[in-house]
């Protein structure tokens, strides 16, 4: 190499190279984070599935959960016992949202029962408090539960407890009811689960 | 980059393999690798037991790396083919059991070691200034550890697989505001599925064991950098031999030190072995019995529990009740426990490094922060309702449970030991034996 002179280095000139260059840099290299991150976003053919689900629900006896799957998410329709219905009215004091207020759950269904009609119960089976799907704990006072179990779902993975309308009881780690896609009914024996759907 | 032409070295040994070192050493730094991080790396001489762990976790990482290469030779990230593969593998491939036995043993077997490793930091302040950055990077390496193993859990597609990642990843999806966007982001979908397994395959193989050497990389050249500390906490570095220049409590980590590593690499592999040929499910903490069935995304099983590395913080966030109509608390505090980690240098104002050498008020805190971390570990691991009930007046439904309670006062105790640290590390009355000026052993 031959000398660098050092009254030939233009130190500013260097400087704007350094500092725009750089900054082109930098906004390329946002621009090209965006399709990488675009990508791990649900494909086309993932949000395309999803089509509306139909059950048919004149063979479910009384007190007989059902599982749908819906969305990749497992949906229950359940045909509540009078007792059953009977008993929610109950459990007002123990749970932490009776009438649903920070629930997510279609208008028609925002009442204490948390269905279109009483008995037909349709929700969606999935914890709100970290997604573990609950079982259907529909005896009352098991052993594992207590003597005061006034029937519902208990979620094995955190012990989140819920009672027969999906309402989460007091203290639980689950903050919210568990939530209910939107449903109708086609006829009378026929449940359509469909979240687009509006409501009538 | 030196200036001048490189004069080739004396042959270290006779005959044509020395002169093949001097050949590679004019053409690459060789010898100065060797001496800076081998023969002339001078530790402590007075290691004790708990000095193995370090090397030992090299060693599982590559046996890792080693049998992960070989069983993606087999296995299909397909949510279709996944658990049918790894079945595959167990039963038809030559050996595919005895390779993925020592996977599944060397995961657990990882966080053993690393958790004995980290042990050893807090026992005899191996994160103290100047050693700062060398606790850091480890953190990290915890870290990425972890999200390795978890990303490795979704693999075989066993209940367990599924419904672990489906809690794991609604963790995300409780960060406020864009905490549903967040979880769809790293599913891919709306539910875990097939995006979800295949990303998980790459992070699991490619990116994450990348950042993983990149991060030993960096942790051992901090190590050499600073210089080992040792059991008493001394700084070798500050009595060197006026002779040769070296510190006069340091010997070369090689030979001594290599020596005494591999010694324990055979017992290590000794227990290895028995585990990989006689215990390989770990009466279900290793491979957990649920992860025998397919993923099945409308059933979960009627009792999960992560593999036993992370149920300590499982417990925690279990403990955790919701708050203001939201459960990121429970989320909040499990990553707290594991980012508090880092401040460590920081929090830590005690005169002496060494626990030896620390008074009764450190001892004693760090004794209840080892058992709650191991209680809480077991509590992890196990329903709730292990323990009962305790009584209670207010109307909770199925009561309170004693476990719960229990793993919060645990939770608890966990953050005061370091939360309180910057006092009772100051606070501290004196040891009655003092710190020695050189190393004893």
């Amino acid at each position: 190499m031959s000398a660098i002179v050092l009254n030939e280095v233009d130190p500013k000139k260097r400087r704007t190279l350094v500092i725009g260059g750089c900054a082109l840099g930098a906004v390329a290299g946002a621009a090209v984070a965006v399709p990488f991150i675009g990508s791990m976003f649900p494909s086309e053919r993932a949000k395309a599935a999803g089509a509306p689900v139909e059950y048919a629900i004149d063979k479910i006896e009384p007190g007989q959960l059902v599982t749908v799957e819906y969305r990749g998410a497992p949906h229950w329709i359940i045909r509540r016992t009078p007792e059953m219905i009977a008993q929610l009215a109950k459990n007002d004091a123990l749970l932490a949202d009776p009438a649903s207020d920070g629930s997510k759950q279609p208008a028609v269904a925002k009442n204490p029962n948390r269905s279109i009609k009483p008995e037909i119960f349709v929700v969606k089976g999935v914890c709100t408090h970290l997604g573990c799907s609950p079982t259907y704990r529909k005896e009352l006072a098991p052993a594992d539960l207590g003597a005061d179990w006034p029937g519902g779902f208990f979620c094995p993975c955190h012990q989140s407890k819920f009672d027969m309308a999906g309402r989460v009881f007091k203290g639980m780690p689950a903050p919210k009811n568990l939530d209910i896609t939107a449903y109708r009914f086609e006829g009378d024996n026929t449940v359509v689960i469909d979240a687009d759907a509006k409501e009538a | 980059m030196s200036n001048t032409i490189k004069q080739p070295i004396e042959p270290p040994i006779a005959g044509p393999a020395g002169k093949l070192i001097v050949w590679v050493d004019q053409r690459f730094p060789l010898m100065s690798l060797w001496n800076e991080h081998l023969a002339q790396y001078y530790a402590p001489k007075n290691f004790n037991f708990w000095y193995y762990f370090g090397s030992l976790a090299m060693l599982v990482l590559v046996m890792q790396i080693v049998t992960g290469i070989f069983l993606t030779m087999n296995y299909k990230p397909d949510a279709k083919y996944a658990f049918a593969s790894v079945e595959y593998i167990m039963r038809d491939v030559s050996f595919g059991w005895l390779i993925r036995y020592m996977h599944s043993t060397g995961a657990s077997m990882f966080f053993l070691v690393v958790y004995l490793h980290m042990m050893r930091g807090l026992m005899y302040g191996s994160y103290r200034k100047p050693r700062e950055l060398l606790w850091i990077f480890g953190c990290m390496i915890y870290l990425a550890l972890m999200a390795e193993a978890f990303f490795g859990y979704l693999l075989p597609w066993g209940q367990m697989s599924y419904w672990g990642a489906q809690v794991i990843i609604n963790l995300f999806a409780a960060v406020p505001i864009i905490g549903e966007d967040l979880a769809i982001w790293i599913r891919g979908d709306f539910n875990i599925g097939d995006a979800t397994l295949n990303r998980f395959f790459a992070f699991h193989v490619i990116a994450l064991p990348l950042v993983l050497l990149g991060l030993v990389a960096a942790h051992i050249m901090a190590l050499h950098e600073v210089g080992s500390n040792n059991p008493d906490g001394v700084e070798i570095k500050k009595d060197l031999d006026p002779k040769t220049g070296t510190p006069r409590d340091g010997i070369p980590f090689h030979p001594y030190y290599t020596v005494k590593d591999i010694v324990g690499v055979v017992v290590f592999l000794a227990i290895f072995s028995a585990i990989v040929f006689f215990a390989p499910e770990m009466g279900g903490y290793f491979l957990e019995k649920p992860n025998f069935e397919q993923a099945d995304p409308l059933q979960t099983p009627a009792h999960i529990a992560p593999v036993w590395y992370f149920t300590p913080f499982y417990a925690m966030l279990r403990a955790v009740p919701s708050f203001l109509g939201s459960q990121f608390w429970g989320v909040a505090v499990m990553g707290a426990a594991t980012l508090i980690l880092f401040v460590l240098p920081w929090l830590d104002r005690g005169k002496v490094r060494s626990i030896r050498y620390r008074g009764p008020l450190y001892k004693r805190f760090l004794a209840s922060f080892v058992v709650s971390f191991l209680i809480l570990g077991y509590l992890g691991v196990v329903p709730t309702t292990v323990w009962g009930q305790v009584p209670h007046a207010i109307p909770v439904i199925g009561g309170i449970d004693t476990a719960t309670i229990v793993s919060r006062i645990l939770t608890a105790v966990y953050f005061a030991f370091f939360l309180l640290m910057p006092w009772y590390t100051k606070k501290d009355i004196p040891n009655e034996k003092p710190e020695p000026t050189r190393v004893t052993y």
